[in-house]
């Protein structure tokens, strides 16, 4: 248990001490949703229509740009190896290094959501539905990501192999997460929706650990 | 000079084995592919709605089986691959993935072929299109992953730990977009179903799902006899240059 907070809380302020990682990530989710409404054009009505979607892609995206490097720097200079050496069982290694992950890859995203979304006329209900959903859906973004990010972390340019192998998994949160906002617009029920999100979130965070840590193994061997 | 030989045990079988079944699959496949197609084009009905634009369906419904059936064999195979080291499992997967997408790719398109005359559009964001073409993508992940890798062994690996991931997925990406598009246009899934289905239409419709499955088990052969070729020549060649 101390190496699994151990790891946790060294990945953690690498991202820190690293700095410019977080404020990038930030930047290029604001920077992506600002582009819809230039693109799609200004009228409130079609903004605030597509804002839930458009809130979840981004965040995808966000998070995607950071899910190569999250096993990549360790494997290059020999960290992953000593870790899968020492005490703690890979996928509790694996899961550490997730847990830290997002917080410092999606949780920022999370907490500058309700901004953007008010830029995009999204009604009040729905952001705090929109914050919700991200807080129970996105740790499947981490989770799923890891498994991309494990499998092709020996790789150069595993980036967009990456985002291939991981987009169509994504899939299900993005429908879920964004019935969710839309439910709670139209007055529905929502809780269905965010049990659905918490089910998807439990189901990856058993899978994932296990394929990442199979990964990894292969790439270490 | 060391030439892995129990390696090579289980796929010298599966060449006899093979050997001896594909001349009467590949037969198979061209006789009823024949069959069927004639009996699809000619001798089926016309639909008194769609008239004989419902002769694509012919083609199209049994690559959508297909497609969905490969994904699962190459997940079964994967498994067996990985638990039990099985050489011919690895590349049973390798070997059907381009012959699933190729099938998963006919769905679409002649999807769409079917879809302008009868919706007027060659694309709808229904259910069953949007999951198809998502497989579709899980088949492109999967081969691009095999390609990327040098050793193969590895690759074999980390392909059977996607295709894992993915089929577990496939089920709950197809609920989720089930459940997505209902909520969105309820209407257009309905016209989908079409009429019940009557025996001048679901013989030619049989015929062709087997057609398609000699089809497929001939091009596997083909394709892991030549992968199994491949290896072993490659092998041939590091050992003399070891020598």
């Amino acid at each position: 248990m101390i190496a699994f907070w151990t790891l946790f809380l060294r990945d953690l302020k690498l991202a820190y001490r690293q700095g410019s990682t977080i404020p990038m990530t930030l930047a290029f989710f604001v920077i992506a949703v600002t582009l819809f409404p230039l693109g799609v054009g200004p009228e409130l009505n079609i903004l605030a229509r597509i804002a839930p979607g458009v809130l979840w892609v981004a965040a995808l995206l966000a998070c995607l740009l950071t899910l190569d490097r999250l096993y990549q720097a360790d494997y290059e200079d020999g960290t992953l190896e000593q870790l899968m050496q020492g005490p703690l069982p890979i996928e509790f290694m694996v899961l550490a290094k997730i847990s830290a992950h997002w917080i410092t890859s999606v949780v920022p995203l999370i907490l500058i959501t309700p901004i953007v979304a008010i830029s995009l006329n999204l009604p009040t209900d729905g952001i705090w539905v929109m914050v919700l959903s991200l807080m129970i859906g996105s740790p499947v973004l981490s989770l799923i990501g890891s498994i991309g990010g494990a499998l092709t972390v020996a790789m150069r340019r595993g980036g967009v192999l990456l985002s291939l192998l991981v987009l169509p998994l994504y899939i299900p949160v993005l429908i879920f997460g964004v019935a969710a906002v839309e439910a709670s617009i139209g007055m529905l029920p929502v809780k269905s929706h965010l049990m659905l999100l918490g089910g998807l979130s439990l189901g990856a965070l058993v899978v994932s650990p296990i394929a990442s840590g199979a990964a990894l193994r292969l790439a270490v061997e | 000079m060391a030439v892995d030989l129990h390696k090579f045990a289980n796929p010298a079988r599966f060449l006899r084995i093979s050997d001896a079944i594909f001349p009467w699959v590949s037969g198979l496949a061209v006789i009823l592919l024949a069959i069927g197609l004639y009996m699809a084009l000619f001798v089926s009905p016309r639909d008194y709605q769609q008239g004989d634009t419902v002769r694509i369906m012919f083609v199209h419904v049994p690559a959508a089986w297909m497609s969905m059936s490969i994904y699962v064999m190459m997940a079964v195979a994967s498994a067996v691959g990985l638990i039990w080291k099985h050489p011919v499992a690895d590349l049973s997967a390798k070997a059907s993935a381009p012959i699933g997408a190729c099938f998963t790719f006919l769905a679409l398109v002649t999807g769409a072929l079917w879809g302008q005359p009868m919706w007027g559009t060659y694309w709808v964001w229904d259910a069953r299109l949007t999951s198809m073409l998502i497989l579709f993508f899980l088949y492109l992940g999967y081969m691009a992953l095999w390609s990327s890798f040098d050793d193969q062994s590895k690759a074999a690996k980390a392909a059977a730990i996607l295709v894992l991931v993915g089929v577990i997925n496939i089920p709950i990406i197809k609920f989720s977009v089930d459940w997505w598009n209902t909520l969105h246009q309820p209407a257009s899934v309905a016209t989908m179903e079409g009429p019940k289905i009557h025996s001048s239409i679901l013989t030619p419709l049989l015929i062709m799902g087997v057609a398609y499955l000699a089809l497929f088990a001939s091009v596997f052969i083909i394709r892991v006899k030549s992968e199994i070729l491949s290896r072993r020549l490659r092998m041939l060649q590091i050992n003399r240059l070891q020598e």
